[in-house]
């Protein structure tokens, strides 16, 4: 069905299992350890072998020689493949840099060879005998600032302009002009990324990790020159994504080609210290921003101007997008930089482009504010928008970000915060407050799912779907189960099969609307169908109960369509109204409370608030999960997460958990979350939009903010650790 | 990981005996830092020797009013001795500011002082280093040395030891006790065990060829107050960026050893004499010489700060 005008009232809205706190249906296979992951699928091919990568040591050059004789005489070895046996795979539009083949050497950790034998600690340990000789390219550039200061000169296509920056930036009373910096950060996700591949009647299936299904399946037939429907993908639980696993990598690949050559099934699991280098990273930026106002709080300039590393071909970091539409103003230029480096493939992770580019700007609103003796929250509700700053036609379909605003302030007791900068103590610590907005914006993508009706009322439903920890397997079951009137306990599904109509897949916080909606066409193609058994119009049946009412009469759903199942299959696709009339976006308001010690500097955060808007909220308990993750992911990235870049050999030096700190429950004291109640047509029939990515956006910003408030010192510079400002912090009395 | 032959053996002196005999011989007890080091081949033994269920898991009192305890004594039990909890109260808090939960049940005090540094670039066998392959050059010095040594180092290597045990049994004035393969036993006092990297950073303490840590004796409680303070990135699993232990008596005279700073528990007796004058004038000697890199040169503050905030609290 087509999705071409904003929803009317529907059979979605009826609120008896949708939007309900239901505990996640996948809970239990969760939590008892019998979810098949992928690495553990021991029971979908006989004969599995085990490759382990090989990796580069050099970050860039090429290779000159590889000896693998030692490797290939190791016990249990099976098959050494190394990269020099062949051409470089084609790679999908989607992956910057090859992923397996040939002699160039891109980045550090580039996978350069599989080993595979009968067991991992053979393959393991044969691996680390493949000796490779290298020519090292001098030629490369791991250093972000230097390539800024290289390149601040350069004539760059401005991302957006609106109006005359320039003058009315000089032009206005109060100005802010700061730069900040965000370090590469890592997602890892709990499960590294892992594939099982078999090659079997000239069909490559892999069982994998993987976010989107369908374009890893085009990805993979397109590495290995196969027709699409010779290529299985099945990717039922993953263990975390955050992007990591949006694309194809070298797990899957090396899998496949191991398989090939070895004539039998080949998993492949990335070691963790091999993840941060060998995979895809948030790039590294710089940021320059520029904010004018009048003396009365309204912003008239705003400029953002941001610097990144990619490798040849990518697009980093694009964190001038939250600057686009996010605050009023009538004059507005964005700059996007991505310099060409020699680290790491920088691509997506959660909220690619918002995350880091409001890590800046919503400090950058924080200082503006001060400069305006302007109370934060009063500063960012003056200088809300409703329409598009750009392009005043097109309206936000909703935007209630100054009630999130309101009601954060209220909840969180705004009004006693500290108001002198590193003026409140507790005890050692000094106390303070901060909060920043958040942004994200609200895509769709087509999505398609197929409905059984079994002849007992129980309902299959099947989409290649994927659920990354977020909720899916319970959101989709109770769209089914509102739209069919039957428990939620008689609905099945089945996700991350390539077998399975293609769905939105789990990207760009687009899963949870896309999803639903596909699955809600398919229920409304099945209640057409039931309708012709009944001989009535599908718009006058009533489903509930595991009853359908029609008329005066009352049929059971079970044995409707007789002995037989009752299948339908549809396919939501988003016209292009939502983004020609209107913006559509999610919005939140984060506080947070911080206490840093007096005098050693360590940060911990007491408590934090978000107030979200993200129309109709499909499940509150698995969304509030995801905001928390996010609000935790967040504090990670103000406060510890950095890839820290070792300029002069060209890699990431913290290359696993030990080193690569995320927050552990004892850094963040209480977290609370309030979504508004709000239904926004224009998202979706279901009226949703996503939260996993709005949950990680701002949330860096409001820590730091309060960061500042308890010191008195400002760090532009994330993550902020302690020796960023000890040495300016005041000394306790 | 290489493939190695591993026994199991039936006694101390028989264990310290075959590694003595053995080339590239490791003992194993709780395993947390050896295994990892093995999976990334960082330490490539070819023969480990197993001294789990050799006897050394007991914490007993000694005749002086200390206490002996067992080398395989887990760090959970040790944290949790009521004698060790009574009257070494440093040792626990030390103890369970380290590593996790999991990982004390594991580790053993034997090994938490032989474990090996952080260092990124001991971590990677791409890069060069001293430690893991001498005379390879030493990565870190101009690299990420943020969490590295600022005192006791060298050009050749700037690693720091680790553990938060080491740190605390330091101002307690441990002893190791050990037996080689003719049965000899020794007694190093703590402060000489670990040595400094000089040119030879690979050699770690004092210990030869095949002998093995059978105990860590305490002599009598030193009375005092106890504290252990740890910085570090996140409030918990995570290394110390700076830590003091600090055991302070009434008089206000007491014992100072720092973490997180050199390749050894960092303590000079010679600056306790100035803790009467406060945490600036200690610090000011103990770390009189400190040679750190652009990185790590926070640590110098941080570890005055991290002394006053522990005085400070002292006095509450």
């Amino acid at each position: 069905m087509r999705f071409d005008q904003p929803a009317d009232p529907n059979a979605a809205d009826q609120g008896r299992v949708l939007g309900r706190p239901h505990a996640r249906i996948d809970g239990p296979l969760k939590t008892t350890g019998t979810a098949p992951y992928a690495y553990e699928r021991h029971d979908v091919a006989v004969g599995q072998l085990v490759g382990y990568p090989v990796v580069s040591a050099i970050a860039k050059g090429r290779i000159k020689a590889m000896d693998t004789r030692a490797a290939e005489a190791a016990p249990g070895v099976v098959a050494v493949i190394t990269t020099l046996d062949r051409e470089p795979l084609p790679k999908a539009r989607m992956n910057v840099v090859h992923l397996f083949g040939g002699r160039d050497i891109q980045h550090y950790h580039q996978a350069i060879a599989v080993v595979v034998a009968e067991t991992f600690e053979q393959a393991r340990a044969a691996a680390a005998l493949v000796r490779t000789d290298y020519h090292q390219d001098p030629d490369a550039r791991f250093d972000l600032a230097a390539e800024r200061r290289a390149h601040q000169d350069d004539e760059v296509e401005p991302a957006s302009r609106v109006g005359d920056f320039d003058s009315a930036f000089q032009a206005a009373p109060v100005k802010l002009d700061a730069t900040y910096s965000t370090p590469g950060q890592c997602h890892a996700q709990m499960e590294p990324h892992a594939s099982i591949a078999q090659w079997k009647d000239g069909t490559l299936t892999l069982w994998t990790a993987n976010q989107m299904v369908a374009w890893s399946r085009k990805a993979l037939a397109k590495a290995f020159d196969l027709p699409l429907e010779k290529v299985r993908l099945d990717s039922p639980y993953i263990g975390g994504g955050f992007g990591a696993k949006l694309f194809l990598r070298a797990d899957a690949v090396l899998a496949a080609v191991a398989a090939r050559a070895t004539g039998r099934p080949v998993k492949v699991a990335l070691p963790r210290p091999m993840i941060a280098n060998n995979a895809t990273h948030r790039g590294l930026t710089i940021q320059r921003l520029r904010i004018g106002a009048n003396e009365d709080g309204r912003i008239t300039a705003i400029g953002h101007d941001n610097t990144t590393n990619t490798p040849p071909g990518g697009g980093g970091e694009e964190a001038t997008i939250p600057t686009e539409h996010f605050y009023a103003g009538a004059n507005r230029l964005l700059v996007h930089r991505p310099l060409e480096m020699h680290l790491p493939e920088s691509n997506a992770m959660r909220a690619p482009g918002d995350t880091a580019g409001q890590m800046a700007l919503e400090v950058a609103m924080d200082e503006m504010a001060e400069k305006l003796h302007m109370d934060p929250v009063a500063f960012r509700v003056l200088n809300d928008t409703q329409v598009d700053p750009g392009n005043p036609e097109r309206r936000f379909s909703q935007r209630h970000f100054v009630e999130c605003l309101e009601r954060g302030a209220r909840e969180f007791g705004w009004s006693k915060r500290n108001r002198t900068p590193g003026g409140r103590r507790d005890g050692v610590w000094l106390v303070g407050h901060g909060m920043a907005g958040a942004y994200r914006g609200s895509p769709a993508q087509a999505s398609g799912a197929r409905v059984t009706l079994k002849p007992d009322a129980r309902v299959r439903v099947e989409t290649d779907m994927t659920d990354i920890g977020t909720g899916s397997y319970t959101i989709i079951a109770q769209t089914a189960a509102e739209m069919l009137g039957v428990p939620l306990e008689a609905v099945q599904v089945s996700l991350g099969d390539s077998d399975s109509p293609v769905s939105a897949g789990s990207g760009g916080q687009w899963g949870a609307a896309s999803a639903t909606a596909g699955v809600y066409a398919a229920c409304l193609a099945l209640r057409e169908r039931i309708a012709e058994r009944l001989g009535a119009e599908p718009g006058d049946l009533a489903f509930e109960d595991g009853q359908v009412r029609h008329g005066g009469e009352t049929t059971p759903l079970a044995g409707i369509g007789g002995d037989g199942d009752l299948v339908a299959e549809d396919r939501i696709e988003f016209g292009d109204f939502r983004d020609k009339d209107y913006v559509l976006a999610t919005f939140a308001s984060h506080f947070v409370e911080v206490g840093v010690h007096a005098y050693t500097g360590e940060i911990r955060v007491r408590r934090m608030l978000a107030v979200c808007d993200a129309g109709r909220i499909l499940n509150p308990i698995t969304a509030r999960s995801q905001v928390i993750g996010g609000m935790t992911m967040g504090v990670g990235a103000a406060l510890m997460e950095e890839l820290k870049v070792d300029t002069r050999y060209g890699f990431f030096a913290t290359h696993d958990l030990a080193s690569y700190e995320v927050p552990v429950h004892a850094d963040i004291g209480e977290q609370q979350v309030i979504f508004l109640d709000g239904e926004d047509p224009c998202s979706s029939p279901l009226k949703a939009k996503g939260v996993g990515e709005l949950g990680i956006c701002g949330v860096s910003a409001a820590v730091a903010n309060a960061v500042y408030n308890a010191t008195g010192v400002r760090v532009r510079d994330y993550p902020i650790t302690l020796d960023k400002f000890l040495d300016r912090l005041p000394r306790p009395a | 990981m290489r493939a190695f032959t591993y026994q199991r053996a039936a006694s101390p002196q028989e264990a310290a005996l075959a590694a003595a005999g053995t080339d590239h011989a490791r003992f194993i007890a709780g395993g947390t830092n050896l295994l990892d080091l093995m999976k990334i081949e960082v330490e490539t033994p070819t023969h480990l020797i197993d001294v789990n269920g050799l006897g050394l898991d007991t914490i007993e009192a000694t005749d002086d009013g200390g206490l002996r305890i067992g080398a395989l004594v887990r760090n959970t039990d040790l944290a949790a001795d009521h004698r060790v909890r009574r009257d070494y109260g440093v040792l626990t808090r030390a103890l369970v500011a380290g590593a996790s939960g999991q990982l004390r049940n594991k580790a053993t005090t034997g090994g938490n002082l032989l474990q090996r540094t952080r260092c990124p670039y001991f971590q990677d066998t791409n890069m060069p280093c001293n430690k893991r392959q001498p005379g390879a050059g030493c990565a870190a010095r101009e690299g990420a040395s943020r969490q590295l040594a600022i005192i006791g180092a060298s050009e050749h290597c700037i690693a720091t030891h680790p553990s938060d045990m080491a740190v605390a049994l330091r101002v307690l004035d441990a002893r190791v006790e050990t037996i080689d393969g003719q049965g000899r036993t020794r007694h190093i006092s703590l402060a000489d065990f670990h040595v400094l990297p000089g040119e030879t950073p690979h050699i770690e303490s004092v210990l030869e060829k095949g002998e093995l840590i059978t105990a860590v004796t305490l002599p009598a409680p030193p009375g005092g107050r106890h504290f252990y303070h740890k910085v570090r990135d996140r409030s918990s699993y995570a290394f110390a960026l700076v830590s003091v232990a600090l055991v302070l008596r009434a008089d206000g005279s007491g014992r100072v050893a720092l973490g997180g700073v050199a390749p050894k528990p960092w303590r000079d007796e010679r600056a306790e004499a100035a803790l009467p004058r406060g945490a600036g004038a200690v610090i000011e000697r103990l770390l009189d010489g400190a040679r750190p890199t652009q990185e790590n040169r926070f640590k110098v503050t941080l570890a005055e700060r991290t002394l006053a905030a522990v005085l400070a609290e002292a006095k509450e």
